[in-house]
């Protein structure tokens, strides 16, 4: 059986996805520096607190207490990095049209579900996909979306009286903080799903990632 | 056909060259991080980090500041309960009857005039605003402030003086400092209060007068103001020697 290439990520795409991960972890570890300084976000009803973000052992883990001005500083200067890649990432989709295969449609929403019983081990049959199944489509347009609401509710954090408008968009300071934290604690609820899959899809998912292409049976004939 | 790779052998150099590629970047980005994350004693931030800081400034000064920009406020039934934070400046006991401000205007070494809360609360139209103070930790309590209007202050005490690109304020002992920007000294909502919460301002939050810039954190806010100088130069910061933004502003 004859073998051929098939391409699977765009250079582009490949650059774009590598680039923001680290920048990602970082924004995130600089956000923990200064979260640090005001921990006050909880699950929890009334009085009962199930999970306080974050208990002692943590920090005392990591090391992270008593570094709010290098936090600072780091998110302040790598927001530019992080949100250059995601405009650039965002322009790039829509004038090479990939974000038509990124984008769900009406039938993703259904698909969907399909494809997470399909991935839980129910035998549910797998709906025909393109370049995304239905469930990556809605996650990744989800995480895109999710950058952008990060970027916007930083800069309604970072200057509330000159951006005064945005701040009341996010519903004032205090709330535009806590969407800020929450966005953060789903990314990383993201990451640990992503990182899962990959690992489950097996090596030539994670190789296509890093230089573009499968292997695909050859089609004989024109 | 003896030159041509197999797909398969062409997948293997491709995965070769992206594994080398992306190792090569992950190993920049460690190793930069590496570079620029400082050692535990150090007290300011890597010269990299303060110089972005800097630039930032610059570019919100040029494109976002503007002194038509108010920060929001609030009706006082919505005041909070205000941390007293930052206790630097404030060890000594408060004299209140020997208590004056020394005023350095531009150009000049000698405090002229030095004035006392009399002069200052008598000559100046008194304004009241309820805002939300922010901490630089990340806390905001809406706090209802009274005063006056430092750039009223410096028209009638130190006219020619807001002409100076900054303003220094220090606590009579000289241990809290801030540097200012003058545009932002001249907002329309930057006081000189004197009262918090319906009441006279407790030696805890700065009595008898004390700071209120809502268009920057709190840390600018000084207490127990004793001396105000107008400077050619950037002026010193407390918080900015040890890490923090000098510009910190909203």
């Amino acid at each position: 059986m004859m073998s051929v290439l098939e391409e699977k990520h765009k250079l582009a795409s490949r650059w774009f996805h590598w680039i923001n991960f680290p920048l990602l972890l970082l924004m995130i570890f600089s956000g923990l520096l200064i979260y640090w300084a005001n921990d006050v976000y909880r699950v929890g009803v009334g009085g009962i607190t199930v999970f306080h973000f974050f208990p002692d052992w943590f920090y005392s883990a990591t090391h992270i207490d008593h570094k709010l001005a290098l936090g600072m500083a780091f998110h302040f200067a790598l927001a530019w990095l992080f949100a250059i890649n995601g405009v650039l990432y965002v322009c790039y989709t829509v004038v090479s049209g990939e974000w038509r295969e990124l984008v769900p449609g009406k039938k993703s929403f259904g698909e969907a579900l399909q494809v997470a019983m399909h991935d839980m081990g129910f035998k549910t049959p797998l709906p025909p996909q393109g370049r995304y199944n239905a469930a990556q489509r809605i996650t990744y347009s989800l995480i895109v979306l999710m950058g952008g609401l990060s970027l916007l509710t930083g800069l309604a954090i970072y200057k509330p009286a000159q951006l005064a408008w945005l701040t009341a968009l996010a519903g004032g300071y205090e709330w535009a903080r806590w969407e800020h934290f929450w966005l953060t604690m789903a990314y990383v609820a993201f990451f640990g799903i992503h990182i899962g899959q990959v690992i489950r899809a097996g090596w030539p998912t994670f190789r296509a990632m890093v230089c573009g292409y499968d292997l695909a049976e050859a089609h004989h004939g024109k | 056909m003896a030159n041509k790779l197999t797909a398969e052998q062409e997948l293997q150099r491709k995965t070769r060259r992206g594994l080398l590629t992306l190792g090569a970047g992950m190993a920049a980005a460690v190793g930069g991080f590496a570079w620029l994350y400082p050692r535990a004693d150090a007290e300011d931030i890597p010269g990299p980090l303060r110089s972005v800081l800097n630039f930032n400034e610059r570019v919100v000064r040029r494109a976002l500041y503007d002194n038509s920009h108010l920060a929001k406020t609030f009706p006082a039934r919505e005041v909070g309960k205000l941390r007293a934070n930052g206790k630097a400046g404030l060890g000594e006991p408060l004299d209140l009857a020997h208590w004056s401000v020394d005023l350095v205007k531009v150009g000049e070494k000698q405090a002229s005039p030095r004035l006392t809360m009399a002069e200052i609360t008598s000559a100046l139209p008194r304004i009241e605003e309820t805002i939300e103070f922010k901490c630089i930790e990340g806390w905001s309590a809406v706090t209802q402030f009274a005063g006056a209007r430092f750039s009223d202050f410096t028209a009638r005490f130190a006219a020619g003086s807001e002409k100076a690109p900054y303003v220094r304020m220090a606590t009579p002992d000289g241990e809290y400092y801030v540097g200012l920007d003058m545009l932002s000294a001249m907002h329309p909502q930057t006081l000189l209060a004197w009262e918090m919460n319906g009441a006279p301002l407790t030696e805890e939050h700065g009595a008898p007068l004390r700071l209120v810039i809502p268009v920057k954190y709190g840390v600018k806010n000084i207490k127990r103001i004793g001396r105000i100088e107008f400077m050619e130069q950037r002026p010193g910061d407390y918080w900015a020697e040890q890490g923090y933004d000098w510009y910190a502003g909203l």
